[in-house]
């Protein structure tokens, strides 16, 4: 084996560096958008409204019970054939639609265990000083919830990171599509994929550091 | 002023409350006692409207309720009037001592922030906590707790303050700080019903003991009468036993 072209691979990184904030941007909007979705889709369960609540149990079965990859390209390729007016969903979009998709089926349910699992007396003192449903929730149920939650919310977040590399195969050039084309071009293949992949990590280890600030952050009240 | 006509309550086929009648003045201390199971934490809990009762009125200061025609803004609106202390403190987990107590005033009551905050820690002062304003529950001890809890209920000059076993969740230690934060509001003439098993706090401070067996009042009267001449052989029987474990 050739030693490692060690000049190649730091030619590399400004090179695919260029392309990493499209795959933060994929992640971070495909985040806010799980996120949301997930809260909606915990609140509905958790009261458990009527019809919405089925839908909500289908539409968490089907995105947590097939591939991400089949569902990308389901959007991408699938849905235009059926919906003409659907062609101009480019791949950055798809690739959104998929990750919020199957990413909120998967938070709604640790969302949901999250609210269910903060104690009924927190509801009964909320509900015996007069609060509103919609008070109780938001200033003392929520906030317990997220503590529980957090660890594995950031998780999905960091599973999502790394799952916008699929995106390449809907043809998106971000750090992975780039890091293809590199690789083809130099036949480095080796040097290329373990510059991404050493993106990859650093960006899942600063995460893993927020991680644990807000963690301790949000235990302050619940430690002795 | 707290008046009960015909209140009932069922869970199922189970009768809890059958028919409770009771009024109770302004200023009034009353203890409730009983055997386990009989329905005093229901009573009290209808009145907070922390159970919907099956059937009967209830009148809060100026606020009388049928219980079946009671409208969303009628529960809100008798939750304001009746405060209450849980047996096992339920401060709210993610909020400072302070914040217990001020919450109230501000997310209900919608006062300021700083007429509040204001408020909460003169509340905190009185209750010998001003230094555990910043302090979370889970830093606190059970005794701390529950004088917080009480401070809580303290906060919103409620009609009536229900105590729904105060004491039997803590310690031995810190019962007597506890009892005594109880002591100190019924000596400042503060509207109280209290379940408990207490029976020196019932002898000493409650202004009229109620005695209710199988959801019904089975005997009322003056802290004397009920422990010295209890009349009703059920009375006789649970204070026999209550008062061989509990000497007052």
């Amino acid at each position: 084996m050739d030693v490692l072209n060690v000049e190649y691979m730091l030619g590399l990184v400004p090179v695919l560096l260029k392309y990493l904030p499209l795959t933060l941007q994929l992640a971070g909007v495909g985040m806010v958008l799980a996120l949301s979705l997930a809260c909606l889709f915990a609140i509905v369960r958790v009261l458990r409204i009527p019809v919405l609540n089925q839908l909500t149990i289908v539409f968490i079965s089907f995105f947590r019970g097939t591939p991400l990859l089949v569902q990308l390209f389901l959007f991408y390729y699938g849905l235009p054939q059926l919906v003409s007016a659907l062609t101009v969903i480019d791949g950055v979009t798809a690739t959104i639609m998929g990750l919020t998709m199957h990413f909120s089926a998967y938070m709604a349910e640790s969302i949901r265990a999250a609210i269910v699992g903060v104690d009924r007396s927190q509801t009964e003192a909320a509900l015996s000083i007069g609060m509103t449903n919609s008070q109780l929730m938001r200033r003392i149920v929520l906030p317990q919830a997220t503590r529980v939650a957090l660890p594995t919310l950031m998780n999905y977040f960091i599973d999502m990171i790394k799952a916008t590399s699929l995106a390449f195969t809907l043809g998106v050039t971000e750090l992975m599509g780039a890091t293809q084309k590199e690789a083809a071009g130099s036949f480095l293949y080796f040097e290329a994929f373990i510059v991404a992949a050493v993106m990859y990590w650093i960006v899942v280890e600063l995460l893993s550091k927020l991680q644990n600030y807000l963690e301790i952050r949000l235990n302050k009240a619940y430690s002795r | 002023m707290i008046k009960l006509a015909s209140l009932s309550k069922h869970f199922g086929k189970t009768v809890v409350l059958d028919g409770i009648d009771l009024t109770i003045d302004q200023g009034e201390i009353v203890v409730i006692i009983g055997p386990s199971g009989t329905g005093k934490s229901t009573l009290l809990r209808c009145l907070n409207f922390l159970e919907q009762p099956t059937s009967g009125t209830m009148t809060v200061g100026d606020l009388t309720v049928d219980v079946n025609r009671a409208s969303r803004t009628d529960i809100l609106a008798m939750r304001r009037r009746t405060a209450f202390v849980f047996q096992n403190y339920a401060l709210f987990a993610n909020k400072t001592a302070l914040q217990n107590v001020a919450e109230r005033l501000l997310v209900v009551d919608k006062w300021p922030k700083e007429k509040a905050l204001q408020r909460a820690r003169e509340i905190l002062d009185q209750i010998g906590l001003g230094d555990k304003a910043d302090a979370y529950p889970a830093s606190m001890s059970g005794g701390q707790q529950q004088r917080v809890g009480i401070g809580r209920a303290m906060a919103a000059g409620a009609e009536v303050i229900l105590f729904d076993e105060p004491t039997s969740s803590l310690d031995p230690e810190w019962v007597e700080e506890v009892l005594g934060l109880m002591k100190q509001l019924a000596s400042e003439r503060q509207t109280m019903m209290v379940v408990t098993h207490e029976m020196s706090f019932a002898r000493d401070v409650a202004d009229r003991v109620i005695f209710i067996d199988g959801g019904r009042i089975v005997e009322q009267g003056p802290p004397s009468e009920i422990f010295h001449n209890p009349k009703d052989p059920r009375t006789k029987d649970f204070l026999k036993k209550i008062l061989a474990t509990n000497p007052v």
